[in-house]
């Protein structure tokens, strides 16, 4: 675990990303496969289930050092981060006198301590870690936490973990994206199997990189004549890819692959169903979304469905949901993706049109000779239950990742409202020890009442200028949250209101995020939860 | 009696007139630990130190600084109040004070006033138990009050052997060199620096040091520690060495376009606070080496122990949770509030030059007699 814990570090000490990616590679080429299949999946986001809660974690280091609890909330006060308090609080290997440090490979820890631990007995657990801990030194401990608190993260990007991995195999970055996409299990075969030369079999369930559009904030006459361009609406769903494909002499395989790269075919089985409608060899991108007479339900709705995974969807009559497709990757059995964009959309509603599938909608085009004929379009978005406006060029293929120039999500401007912030929690990462998650209310009959909460926005000049000010103010400590003077106005973009039975305030916003500091204005000042009831009128009309 | 009044810590003996230790305003007589800024004030009338940090104090601050020097071991009687040196292991010339009196020493601390007069009292001043061969070795010193800072206070704080800390240092700067970089250490100019010039490997490259530490060197070369090798980073230094050398500069460095004459840099901070990730990350250095000259939760319980003391007082750190741990262990605890700092997380802030003391000397006024006034309860007096 030496030269996993090396990488994690050298990872962790640069905002380089060239440093980075060089960590990566060199780590990919020294590592025995074993490890690096594990590494991969780590440094990827898959996640071992967790074993071990916070809270065991902290009560068996103080039985184990004879700590107070109190004296430990101080270490944890002063770290911010309870991996690394217990990792450091325990004594080092040398100190304890038991000898050397004991070096396990990754994968062994993985395999035999991580991934067992979750379906053992809290004296099994615990007997297991007090090994580790005396074994392990403070910087593999604290990997050790991460792992088996399913906390564990690390600061390398996807693209850099896929383009260092394509380096050492000598394959294309875009192919090993596509590799990565696909079932494939930590282990040395399985890696072997990602790092083969091209041209390797195909998985039949294997999607393609999704194509990303870009964030467009100049007006559209910067991208040039409107004619070169189609408009769709951006639609407020899950981004997927519907893929029906034969392994002859086998059956057929139907799936439903989500942008975030996980199999969602459990929670849309009659998706799945519809996707078999399709002839072998069809891969369709679009976007998942609750649908009921010809519009969409709204987010919400969506997450309510998701959350229950192998439902059976007649049961379940209040959220119905389509795919909304909006191009063709694959025709077939042949890749689409180099056929200018018109010409997909053409062979698209074709293929629709042909399949009588009702869970199966082509996106339509939204008219409108102008850009400004457009933008009128777009102004009604929100009634629309849409976020703006998509616009793909025409000629233009499907590419890979976010690369600029074809495809631009021209979203409608947020809504906004000034809110007080009236709690604080510490961050985590660079800002562990810093209070920059922070609870923000609005005014109700007098009262604050929480609306949200929310922890981007701010430089790192504000943040700690807010810190300096929150930790003079704080009335009351429950548990992680400091409860501060309602002092401090800021104005809080987001993209929608959303009835809630978790906040006192019976409403939440969707994507809050802070996008000024009003230091102009005094809580007093700061808008009521009438505005927001409107705003949640407003979208249910 | 001991106590603290606005300028700092104060001791008035039985007879005649008092001293203070380690005053944060001038003031007529003072023992001083150690030549840190934060613990070494400028304008006092009369500085008492031990022979080798007498000639650190005027490297600061000038030859003309009236200091006294005392060697290790050697008393000086004030009033009825004997004091003595003792080596704290922290920089060079770094002393514990003793305080002996047959009569007894009053502490007159928050919470202390009912307590006994004590014989024996030690202020540590700052210290640590690591090796250090730039300082001489910390003693235990026997007593009945022990004063002892708690920079690094908390269990977390764990000090690695130094040895495995300098391989990591040289490893880093052979790594550095080939990929063309210089090697940046920010550390404090006074201690940390000598102490990082001993322990790298010089057969590696050169090794430069900023003005500020050059300035010292002096002062280390009377007592002992040559450091031939070391050239000041000048500009032409800078042309003829980069992208190999290391170079030793005080952190407020960082920003300077000093700095950028030897690019392109990594650099890397040796504190005690690079234990932690969280400050490792936010000051937006590449690296942090745990090297401190404070002592660690275990240095500091067992200089507490070695010095047989019952009662702790506890300043400038985490010194509410070493008092709490010292008490639930049956010692009688009591916290100071200092002006003392040991070591800033964030900032080199304890090692500010010594040049910006227009209003300190607006206090030079305050003498012995008026301290022992406020130390009474008239607080916000004549000083």
């Amino acid at each position: 675990m030496k030269r996993f814990t090396r990488l994690y570090d050298e990872l962790d000490a640069t905002t380089r990303t060239s440093e980075k990616e060089a960590a990566l590679e060199a780590y990919f080429r020294e590592a025995p496969p074993a490890d690096a299949a594990w590494a991969l999946a780590l440094l990827t986001g898959r996640r071992p289930r967790r074993g071990v809660s916070p809270r065991q974690l902290r009560d068996w280091a103080a039985e184990h050092t004879g700590l107070p609890a109190w004296l430990i909330d101080e270490c944890y006060d002063a770290v911010g981060d309870l991996s690394e308090t217990i990792a450091l609080l325990l004594p080092r290997c040398d100190e304890a006198g038991t000898g050397r440090a004991v070096e396990y490979p990754l994968h062994r820890v993985i395999n035999e301590f991580v991934a067992p631990l979750a379906s053992m007995a809290e004296p099994q657990k615990r007997g297991l870690i007090v090994r580790l801990w005396q074994e392990l030194e403070p910087r593999q401990r604290y990997i050790l936490h991460k792992l088996i608190s399913g906390s564990f993260r690390v600061g390398a990007a996807r693209r850099l973990v896929v383009r260092a991995l394509a380096r050492v195999a000598e394959i294309e970055p875009a192919l090993m994206e596509h590799r990565l996409l696909g079932s494939w299990l930590p282990t040395a075969q399985d890696l072997a199997a990602l790092m083969s030369p091209a041209g390797a079999a195909d998985d039949p369930a294997r999607p393609y990189p999704f194509f990303l559009a870009s964030q467009l904030d100049d007006p559209p006459e910067t991208l040039g004549e409107r004619a070169e361009w189609l408009a769709e609406w951006k639609w407020d769903g899950i981004r997927a890819q519907l893929i029906h494909r034969g392994a002859a002499p086998g059956p057929s395989t139907a799936v439903l692959w989500t942008r975030g790269e996980e199999i969602a075919s459990g929670a849309f089985p009659e998706l799945v169903a519809a996707a078999r409608e399709f002839p072998v060899g069809t891969v369709l991108d679009g976007e998942v979304l609750a649908w009921e007479r010809g519009a969409p339900l709204g987010f919400a709705a969506l997450q309510r469905r998701l959350n229950r995974v192998g439902v059976i969807p007649s049961l379940f009559p209040d959220v119905p949901v389509i795919f909304m497709a909006y191009d063709l990757l694959e025709l077939e059995g042949t890749d689409q993706r180099a056929v200018p964009f018109e010409e997909r959309r053409a062979r698209l509603e074709a293929l629709v049109e042909r399949v009588p599938e009702p869970h199966v909608l082509v996106s339509p085009l939204v008219e409108g000779a102008t850009w400004d004929e457009l933008g009128k379009h777009r102004a009604g978005s929100r009634d629309k239950m849409v976020e703006g406006l998509m616009l793909k060029r025409i000629g233009s293929r499907y590419g890979v990742g976010r690369t600029r120039g074809d495809w631009w999500k021209w979203k409608i401007e947020p809504l906004t409202i000034d809110a007080v912030l009236t709690g604080a929690q510490r961050g985590t990462g660079k800002r562990a020890s810093l209070l920059t998650d922070y609870t923000f209310s609005v005014w109700r009959a007098g009262e604050l009442v929480p609306i949200a909460k929310a922890y981007s926005g701010l430089t790192d000049e504000e943040i700690l200028a807010v810190d300096a000010l929150l930790r003079g103010a704080t009335i009351e400590r429950r548990g992680p949250v400091r409860i501060v003077r309602p002092e401090l106005v800021f104005e809080l973009a987001f993209e929608g209101v959303q009835e809630s039975g978790r906040h006192r305030s019976g409403v939440a916003l969707r994507f809050p995020r802070i996008s000024r500091w009003r230091r102009d204005k005094r809580a007093a000042d700061a808008d009521s939860l009438d505005v927001l009831l409107a705003m949640l009128r407003a979208a249910k009309r | 009696m001991l106590g603290v009044g606005e300028a700092g810590v104060f001791c008035a003996p039985g007879r005649g007139p008092g001293f203070h230790i380690d005053p944060w305003r001038p003031v007529e007589r003072a023992v001083v630990t150690h030549a840190h800024t934060d613990h070494a004030h400028w304008g006092h009338k009369a500085y008492i130190c031990s022979t080798t940090c007498a000639p650190v104090l005027k490297a600061r601050y000038g030859a003309e600084l009236p200091t006294q020097p005392l060697a290790y071991g050697e008393a000086v009687t004030i009033g009825d109040v004997r004091v003595s040196l003792h080596p704290a292991g922290h920089v060079l010339g770094s002393a514990q004070v003793l305080l002996e009196s047959q009569r007894g020493i009053g502490l007159r601390f928050a919470g202390t006033e009912p307590w006994e007069p004590v014989r024996r009292v030690v202020i540590s001043g700052d210290y640590k138990l690591q090796r250090d061969p730039t300082a001489e070795p910390f003693e235990p010193v026997a007593c009945d009050a022990f004063i002892t800072e708690s920079t690094f206070g908390l269990p977390i704080f764990r000090w690695c052997d130094p040895a495995e800390v300098f391989d990591e240092i040289n490893s880093w700067w052979r790594q550095n060199i080939e990929r063309g970089r210089t090697s940046m250490i920010y550390a404090y100019a006074l201690g940390k620096a000598q102490r990082l010039l001993a322990g790298l490997d010089p057969s590696i490259g050169p090794v430069l040091v900023h003005g500020a530490i050059t300035k010292l060197l002096p002062a280390y070369a009377a007592a002992g520690h040559a450091f031939a090798h070391v050239k000041h980073a000048g500009l032409d230094e800078a042309k003829r060495f980069r992208g190999r050398a290391m170079v030793i500069a005080p952190q407020a460095a960082q920003h300077t376009p000093w700095l950028r004459k030897f690019a392109p840099v990594s650099d890397a901070v040796a504190s005690g606070w690079a234990t932690v990730r969280g400050t490792r990350r936010r000051r937006a250095i590449d690296r942090g080496f745990v090297l401190s000259d404070h002592a660690d939760w275990p240095g500091l319980l067992q200089s507490v122990e070695s010095s047989g003391a019952s009662i702790v007082g506890v300043t400038h750190g985490y010194s509410q949770t070493l008092a709490q741990w010292l008490s639930e262990r049956g010692k009688r605890t009591f916290t100071i509030e200092t002006r003392w700092v040991g070591e800033a997380p964030d900032e080199a802030a304890a090692e500010a030059e010594p040049d910006s003391g227009a209003e300190l000397l607006d206090g030079a006024a305050g003498g012995g007699a008026d301290e022992r006034g406020a130390l009474d309860g008239a607080e916000g007096g004549s000083t």
